[in-house]
């Protein structure tokens, strides 16, 4: 028997949860430059199905945070500014609210995929005199510096990019998440929180950055804290018997389940936010026609893809059988073609519909849902069934 | 008892080998969510990938660890891998091998053995 799973890379760094993690018996793993939780003493299927059933605490500090604001101090030059990055529109992204987007590259391909938020911040989150009005940006911990370096690049000469090293990021899912932590903090007002609204917020003495949102495909939040406090604050979250820490693995499988990007699986520098089924996430003001049309990185080539179609889609996969089907595998519009039309970029078995889950990219030709198409495996031919990519439905709260 | 160093079981009763997963193998794996195993009949090779577990982090292969015919499986653990990770030295055992070369049998680590190469 032998273990396929890749071993640590050195030099890892440490989260300010780190000490709390092998307290709670995890199991930790190198990812994105950081020692991080796979999984807990409760293990993958049962953290998965306990963050679809109650709510889970997650450790995302490995993604970075950071503020945009123009050096104007007029917050529309900032927004006006990070347009030119991102395809979203972010000129009408009001007060208290997140958009996803995507920093785009000149090819059409994504450099990364991230969340942008408009907020006003107080001195105590600042650390500056007076409340701001900022941009708030969320990236992937494994893109964190080549994105500051990109943002760095091309808004600096209007904007200060300020990074928030001392800020760790908790996300706690599911459908009791947020009801939880609404009477942990006596802050009934979280629960009239719309999904994508965020605002500061002070946890039991915690001066806080609350989102609602997350990538489980599950109702709940996101809270940056100081990283000082971050130990503090997870403590009183895991006071309550209906939060568990959950780890890495069951995070896969969760955003797996829900039909969701991993960036440097299934989205990455050559393919674009179209051919990766994006398009929602592209405002009409930013579309051809829209009165802010295009001017972002590779929006020539997104805008032509998106009138005139793609050559490949990202689809779901529904494996016939039992076992998993995972990325790199390639996939073939026959059981005997030699020729690949496509490969799966993520893929493993989904706890909640208690049974294998994959996505992939494939060419368009073969990617109406109901196609049947062929994984090879271990050398052999499997069939699966093109899905849409949301096994499980989204529990988002919108009103 | 016995163990190989690709962390199997092995329980020998005369000709015949019972072979599954450790303890410490199913611990390393995870959850367990797929097995594939060996047609009964099927000529072996010690050494040989024969059979395939899934775990919800990664695939991983097992091997023969001594020669001779697949001469009965567990389908229990196909219908449900999670009895590897509740009970992997008993009923959670993989397949069963009747001997085609016994002396193969003198590579196999002994308990103390194959817990000084856990560490």
């Amino acid at each position: 028997m032998s273990d396929s799973a890749n071993t640590a890379p050195p030099l890892l760094q440490r989260t300010a949860l780190f000490d709390l993690h092998l307290e709670l018996g995890a199991k930790m793993v190198g990812f994105a430059g950081y020692e991080l939780p796979i999984q807990y003493p409760l293990g993958v299927l049962k953290e998965h199905l306990q963050t679809r059933q109650s709510a889970g605490v997650f450790d995302v500090s490995h993604m970075g945070q950071l503020l945009i604001r123009a050096k104007s101090g007029r917050l529309e030059d900032a927004k006006v500014a990070l347009e030119k990055l991102v395809p979203a529109d972010i000129v009408s992204l009001a007060q208290g609210r997140q958009r996803y987007s995507q920093l785009t590259n000149s090819a059409g391909g994504i450099i990364d995929d991230l969340m942008i938020s408009n907020l006003t911040l107080s001195p105590a989150i600042t650390g500056l005199a007076s409340p701001i009005e900022t941009l708030y940006l969320v990236v992937n911990g494994a893109c964190k510096v080549g994105d500051m370096a990109h943002i760095q690049k091309h808004l600096a000469p209007v904007c200060d990019i300020t990074p928030l090293p001392q800020r760790s990021l908790i996300a706690i899912q599911g459908p009791l998440a947020v009801m939880a932590l609404a009477e942990i903090f006596n802050r009934p007002e979280m629960t009239k929180m719309k999904f994508m609204d965020n605002r500061e917020m002070n946890l039991g003495g915690h001066d806080s950055i609350v989102s609602r949102s997350g990538y489980t495909g599950e109702d709940g939040v996101e809270v940056s804290v100081a990283s000082s406090e971050a130990v503090d604050l997870t403590r009183k979250i895991l006071s309550d018997s209906r939060i568990q820490p959950i780890g890495l693995g069951a995070r896969d499988s969760l955003r797996l389940e829900a039909g969701l990007c991993l960036y440097g699986n299934d989205i990455d520098e050559t393919i674009s936010p179209i051919e990766a089924g994006l398009q929602w996430s592209i405002q009409k003001s930013r579309r051809s026609g829209g009165e802010r049309a295009g001017g972002f990185a590779g929006s020539d080539i997104i805008l032509k893809q998106m009138e005139q179609g793609v050559s490949r889609l990202r689809v779901g996969l529904k494996p016939d059988g039992r076992a998993p089907i995972r990325g790199e595998t390639l996939l073939f519009a026959t059981e005997d073609s030699t020729e690949s039309l496509g490969r799966v970029t993520s893929g493993g078995f989904g706890p909640t519909v208690n049974a294998p889950v994959a996505m992939g990219l494939v060419a368009k030709s073969h990617s109406q849902l109901g196609t049947r198409l062929f994984a090879e495996v271990r050398g052999q031919r499997m069939a699966v069934t093109v899905v849409d990519p949301t096994f499980v439905e989204h529990h988002f709260y919108r009103s | 008892m016995q163990y190989t160093a690709d962390h199997e079981f092995v329980k020998l009763d005369g000709k015949t080998a019972t072979v599954g997963i450790t303890n410490h193998a199913q611990e390393a794996l995870g959850d367990l969510v797929f097995v594939e195993l060996p047609a009964v009949g099927r000529k072996v090779s010690k050494g040989e990938s024969i059979a395939t577990v899934e775990s919800v982090k990664a695939a991983s292969e097992v091997y023969a660890p001594l020669s001779g015919t697949i001469a009965e499986v567990n389908q229990a653990i196909v219908d449900a891998p999670n009895l590897v990770n509740e009970d992997p030295e008993n009923r959670g055992w993989f397949f069963k091998i009747t001997l085609s070369n016994e002396s193969e049998t003198k590579e196999l680590l002994d308990s103390a053995a194959y817990q000084r190469l856990l560490g």
